[in-house]
């Protein structure tokens, strides 16, 4: 090969071996690594939840850094094969997307916009599927009150004996009435509210996540809901007490069948939403409907623990039934004016 | 755009195996999520279902010893209240946090991201927790009244519990890894791994004079360059020893150096060549490729 002219690329490359290359993945690594290790240091001290302890330049620094760190990513994917820096730097680039592009909003703001907005704008969008559910849980009280009250013996049918304790066909109206008016003896009122509300809700949350079976597991558990308030229904108007059963139920029951009903109806919402997707895939349309029902259902906790000391407390502590009326009354018409009022859309 | 996802998915890859999903940042770099395994998904969820009993539990005995006289009421509405608010709350609280992880999938490394690019919103994280309700407690539910009742309602139940088990089982019938509430929600859960920055392996050291030929690193390409570099930062002398007479068989020398030091050596000037490659446009994959 003497002799043969010496072209620029062997000089260069002899060069390279000479002093080592112009670029160098070791030379890029030098110089950005501190950016990285700063970057992570924030990062860390973002994730732990302290991020109001970070400066105001340290803040302003954070942008940058992530975009440093995105740019050391591309360029050391086309030029480096060091595995360790390049799993490195993925993971970085990762947490810092999800923290860059994250939650934007501090969580007193995201709980005002909750009530203030997100809440009712969920409930008023289910309006359909609350109407259905509340027909359901009606058609349920009314079959089991018609078939009770025309034949008693159909109400073991319906309420199992746990549940009734006493209170059957076969009970005097003395009892039933005492039923109404007595507190339990034993029983604290606050572990009876709790009873009833974590029993309540967990029965609200299987409703809803019952949805999913295109809406009718819920629908059967709303129905059977229904059908043991006719059944006790039919008892206690057999025996002269339906208005005072009535403000027995009413003074809570406005808040929890209200509940129980929205539950039902988120739950719905997303069955509809996988059987009849309309225009956009079922995917899309099902993860739209589980955000909406997934707002509703929150309030519907909310609600449940209304539901809970009103039952707990209000109902033993009130023996009026006109009382009992007037709160069961009032609840329904905040509920229904918080959820249903019109109001300025927002800017 | 406002509300519009910042970062983007795009179709799934043809091959299934293959757990890695394109999500492209608005500054135009793929990050490449990979989807967890249905295994750590698992080991997370038994983690976070002890964390939450043995928590619970130690909470009630607390209250326990606490009541002095006939306070054994107050531990009950705590168990009561506690048990519920931890069934429901424990997996919401955590996911609704910036790492959006529960304790059990930070151990894991994953965490919950919307399938869209968006950011995670809190209606998301409460719908794919409640509908836990559906996949995992029902089904022990209706185990609890399988072994309780007489037979008939038992078979029901143990009807009830296959059904309810085929739901808990989706994600094993999707790639994605989906639940039904990761569905439903529009979310999946991928690995985030939280590595440390290591050392650089061609930083320090001396080759001991060593040099080698073209022809000898022209043996190898990038797949087993990223072996030799996991040998090296493993750092075990059988393996090392193993490893580096393999290469010596290969490039015919003779074992005339320590095995660290030649290895160092042989990986800082492989890599050298081969990053000289890829500036060029050349990329070797392995060994089999043609250099």
């Amino acid at each position: 090969m003497s002799g043969a002219p010496i072209s620029a690329f062997d000089r260069a490359e002899a060069a390279a071996a000479i002093d080592g290359p112009a670029f160098s993945t070791r030379r890029f690594r030098a110089e950005r690594e501190g950016d990285w290790i700063e970057f992570e240091r924030l990062l860390t001290t973002i994730e732990k939840g302290s991020a109001a302890s970070l400066s105001s330049d340290e803040l302003l620094q954070l942008p940058v850094l992530y975009r440093a760190t995105l740019s050391s990513l591309s360029i050391a994917r086309a030029t480096s094969l060091d595995r360790a820096m390049l799993d490195y730097l993925e993971g970085l680039a990762k947490r810092g997307y999800f923290v860059i592009y994250g939650v934007r909003t501090s969580r007193m703001r995201r709980l005002g916009k909750f009530f203030a907005h997100d809440w009712p704008a969920a409930v008023r969008s289910l309006w359909k599927e609350t109407i259905i559910i509340a027909l359901v849980i009606i058609l349920g009280a009314a079959s089991s009150w018609a078939l009770v009250a025309s034949d008693p013996q159909w109400f073991f049918q319906f309420v199992p004996e746990g549940m009734s304790s006493g209170r059957d066909p076969n009970a005097t109206a003395e009892y039933l009435r005492s039923t109404l008016f007595d507190p339990p003896g034993d029983e604290p009122l606050h572990r009876f509210a709790t009873f009833l509300f974590t029993h309540n809700s967990q029965v609200s949350i299987l409703s809803f996540a019952l949805g999913f079976a295109f809406g009718l597991p819920t629908m059967m558990l709303e129905f059977y809901q229904g059908l043991s308030l006719g059944a006790m229904l039919a008892v206690f108007a057999g025996k002269g007490l339906g208005l005072e059963f009535g403000g027995w139920l009413f003074i809570h029951g406005t808040t929890e069948l209200f509940a129980a009903a929205l539950s039902g109806a988120a739950g719905l919402r997303i069955g509809t939403a996988v059987v009849f997707p309309g225009a956009r895939d079922r995917m899309t349309a099902a993860s739209m409907a589980g955000r909406t029902a997934g707002t509703a259902m929150v309030g519907v906790i909310i609600m449940l623990i209304f539901a809970g000391l009103l039952e707990g407390f209000g109902r033993q502590l009130i023996n009026d039934t006109g009382v009992r009326y007037a709160i069961g009354g009032a609840m329904l018409t905040i509920w229904c004016g918080y959820f249903y009022l019109p109001r300025r859309r927002r800017a | 755009m406002i509300g519009a996802p910042p970062g983007q998915t795009l179709a799934a890859p043809a091959d299934r195996r293959d757990k890695r999903r394109a999500f492209i940042t608005p500054e135009g770099i793929d990050l490449e999520l990979r989807i967890a395994s249905a295994g750590a998904r698992l080991a997370a969820l038994v983690v976070d279902l002890m964390i939450l009993y043995a928590s619970l539990l130690a909470f009630y005995l607390l209250m326990v010893w606490l009541a002095l006289d006939g306070g054994k009421d107050g531990a009950e509405i705590f168990w009561l209240l506690g048990s519920f608010l931890m069934r429901n709350f424990y997996f919401i609280g955590f996911e609704m946090r910036q790492r959006a992880a529960t304790p059990g999938k930070r151990l894991l490394q994953m965490r919950v991201v919307a399938r869209d690019g968006g950011r995670l919103t809190a209606d998301a994280v409460v719908a794919r927790n409640l509908i836990r309700e559906l996949e995992l407690f029902l089904p022990l539910t209706m185990l609890g009244f399988a072994t309780a009742e007489d037979m008939v309602t038992g078979w029901i139940a143990i009807a009830g519990f296959g059904w309810t088990a085929i739901l808990s089982f989706f994600l094993l019938f999707n790639r994605d890894r989906m639940r039904i509430a990761d569905l439903i929600a529009g979310t999946w859960v991928v690995e985030a791994p939280r590595t440390k920055l290591s050392l650089d392996l061609t930083v320090g050291g001396q080759d001991g004079g060593l040099v080698f030929t073209d022809a000898e690193l022209g043996v190898y390409g990038v797949f087993e360059l990223q072996e030799l570099e996991r040998v090296l930062r493993g750092s075990d002398e059988v393996v090392m020893r193993n490893v580096a007479d393999t290469i010596r068989l290969k490039i015919g020398r003779p074992v005339a150096e320590d095995d660290s030091v030649f290895l160092h050596a042989y990986y800082r000037q492989l890599k050298l060549r081969l990053e000289r490659g890829l500036l060029f446009g050349k990329r070797r994959a392995n060994k089999f490729a043609a250099d």
